[in-house]
């Protein structure tokens, strides 16, 4: 039950996990809420060992009840405790999202700063792990658009498990949406970062992060597409493009400053997700770009994601997800300009 | 207190002291004058004609009158430390909860001066000092009063959560959700379902399987009643019982009681729809119980009209506080959506 220290090489799935423990014994008012997490660990194994180490009492098993679960933490939250809810797979979170959209995002605003609601909602969600709709989705889009609601995405084991943490300790509710086919993906992880920037004061909540620098053009991803975006960087740099890749990191707030100032430098933008594009977080990416830095494009912002229809069968999705030959496709639209 | 039945009969009815008596009328008379007024100055312009967006309080306005009974009932057994989680027709539960006059009468007039600075309105009051909240959405504050209640329970502190619902919302799954973990986790909480007969328009009758929700609760386990009478004494009993067992750890209760909706689902509802207007003005509670206290020689009409005006000097100081008060800045509207 001891904290583990320094730097270990660990899946994404286990950080969240260790940042989780970390929190739990860091603050006895967190509590883990979620079907399944108990003596089974969550269906992706993410709450392993929680159970046993802090009890029923902490890590809690619900019915199978995603507006009770949410409404449950909302009232916790009212009286001082920090809630984390599992919702089990992305499409699970439809039928709490009268409970997030309409009172979680709200009461602090309708309170003007009276009530605090530090509510964690953890999502696993995203393709890749061949199985079909409500499994499988990107609903992250539908809370970004709600006024209130912190939305992130951690696409690296490291920054998993500083943002989850970060995302307990926000006094704002965090919609934490975990890319469940990077779950098994391994990273180096300092088990000792710090959770606030020590010279901005700045958290992984606030800002998107350049992955890897480049020159030609501006590749934006979050969550499971940044891998992909890097695999494609490598492939560009094979023929010569320099491509730079933003991680967004938080959809709600969206750091646009950080994308417009890579874009400054690029002239192009690519953006790409797993949801679908029609107006999706490439549209709203796209849309800042051309207001901020207008002048400084090279070619319109293009956007590469899932297309407009219910996320398909298993044997379809490599069809949908965005491919490294549809993003290097949307790369050279954009260079060809 | 275990059974579903009806109209069952309280061994303890009419054991209430004198004192006791006067105060839930008095609690019942500051409801329906705040109500009154609120209505005053709601219809006061919004002429010519009807227009819901013009006017000193613009938008829907759902007003409490004749549920006045289930509130004080209910929370004449609370404190300020106890959770109540209440509806779109929240003034009643507020009031009988104790929260302040002046805060609350300037959110529902939108003023910078109210409980949410006049960004929540009349639906949407949040009250931390008196552990109060609603909502809109109808069942939807159910399962926060289910977590107030967890945490209660954690802190083992007797205190507990009321959750009020109207009949309709009883339909909604959140209620069934909640209804099935507080039983499940046993938590310090009374859920109070509000039978005014009518979801808007449509009569209980058309909406809803069964003839009592008490029959819903003890479905899922839990101890329930319905309280036939709108009378604030046989509220008052039942919620004793059900309070009582919730402060002793014994889990949570449902109160159904058949109250009256004495006006409209909105100000502006015609009602057209419904067959028993005629009826209604005789079976309003608040006449009722003042001439019980009258026969019962506990209440003059000196001492009622005392109570009236007391009750109106109060109102009348939290509507002019409202009225004077200043509205948002715009400037200040992004505010607060995030800490």
């Amino acid at each position: 039950m001891s904290t583990t220290t320094g730097t270990q090489r660990i899946t994404l799935a286990k950080a969240i996990n260790l940042g989780l423990r970390r929190a739990l014994e860091s603050d006895p008012k967190v509590l883990l809420m979620g079907e399944d997490i108990g003596a089974l660990g969550g269906v992706f194994r993410v709450t392993d060992g929680l159970y046993k180490d802090f009890g029923a009492d902490r890590v809690v098993d619900t019915p199978l009840a995603e507006s009770g679960i949410v409404g449950t933490a909302i009232g916790l939250a009212l009286r001082g405790y920090r809630s984390v809810c599992e919702i089990q797979f992305d499409g699970f979170i439809y039928p709490a999202f009268d409970q997030i959209t309409t009172q979680l995002s709200r009461m602090h605003y309708r309170s003007q700063g009276r009530l605090s609601l530090p509510v964690v909602i953890r999502v696993p969600y995203g393709g890749g792990i061949g199985a079909i709709e409500h499994h499988s989705e990107s609903p992250e889009v539908l809370f970004a658009h709600t006024a209130g609601l912190r939305v992130v995405s951690p696409s690296t084991p490291a920054d998993a498990y500083v943002m989850i943490q970060q995302a307990v300790a926000s006094p704002d509710p965090v919609l934490f949406f975990e890319p469940k086919g990077r779950y098994w993906d391994k990273g180096d992880v300092d088990l000792d970062a710090p959770l606030v920037d020590a010279s901005t004061g700045e958290t992984g909540l606030d800002r998107a992060v350049v992955v890897r620098p480049g020159t030609d053009l501006t590749l934006v991803g979050y969550g499971p597409t940044v891998g992909t975006c890097l695999k494609v960087a490598d492939a560009a740099a094979a023929e010569g493009t320099s491509i730079e890749v933003v991680d967004l990191r938080t959809l709600s707030p969206l750091d646009a400053a950080t994308v417009a100032e890579s874009v400054r430098r690029t002239g192009r933008c690519v953006v790409v997700h797993e949801a679908p594009v029609l107006y999706g977080t490439g549209a709203e990416v796209a849309a800042r770009i051309t207001e901020e830095c207008f002048y400084h494009l090279q070619a319109p912002v293009l956007r590469v994601g899932g297309f407009h229809v219910p996320y398909p069968v298993s044997k379809l999705e490599h069809e949908y997800l965005p491919s490294l030959d549809r993003i290097l496709d949307a790369v050279d639209r954009s260079l060809a300009y | 207190m275990t059974t579903a039945t009806p109209g069952r009969p309280h061994p303890m009815q009419g054991e209430l002291d004198g004192p006791t008596r006067v105060d839930l009328y008095r609690t019942m008379v500051l409801i329906r004058t705040f109500e009154e007024a609120i209505r005053r100055d709601y219809y006061a312009d919004k002429g010519p004609g009807f227009d819901i967006g013009k006017g000193l309080v613009p938008g829907e306005m759902h007003l409490a009158a004749g549920q006045e009974p289930v509130a004080v009932g209910v929370c004449a057994h609370l404190t300020a430390d106890d959770a109540v989680t209440a509806t779109h027709r929240p003034h009643h539960f507020a009031i009988a909860h104790g929260m302040d006059l002046r805060a609350m009468t300037a959110e529902i007039f939108g003023r910078e001066t109210g409980l949410g600075h006049g960004r929540g309105g009349h639906m949407h009051l949040f009250d931390p000092s008196t552990h109060f909240s609603c909502s809109g959405i109808i069942a939807e504050g159910y399962p926060p009063a289910l977590g107030q209640a967890f945490a209660f329970q954690r802190q083992g502190t007797g205190r507990i959560a009321v959750a009020v619902t109207g009949e309709g919302a009883a339909n909604q799954g959140a209620f069934h959700e909640s209804l099935n973990l507080a039983a499940l986790w046993k938590l310090p909480v009374v859920f109070v379902v509000e039978d005014n007969e009518w979801g808007i328009s449509v009569p209980r009758s058309a909406s809803t399987s069964v003839h009592s929700n008490a029959t819903r609760g003890v479905s899922y386990g839990i101890p329930a009643e319905r309280v036939r009478d709108n009378d604030v004494e046989a509220v008052h009993l039942a919620a004793s019982q059900a309070v009582a067992r919730a402060r002793a750890g014994e889990g949570p209760t449902l109160l159904e009681v058949h109250t009256l909706r004495l006006w409209g689902h909105f100000e502006g509802d015609a009602q057209g729809y419904r067959g028993d207007l005629d009826d209604v003005p005789a079976r309003d509670p608040i006449p009722a119980y003042r001439a019980a206290l009258g026969a019962a020689g506990l209440l003059d009409d000196a001492a009622a009209k005392q109570i009236a005006d007391e009750a109106s000097t109060r109102v009348e100081d939290a509507v002019t506080f409202a009225k004077e008060s200043p509205l948002p800045d715009p400037a200040d509207a992004g505010a607060y959506v995030f800490a």
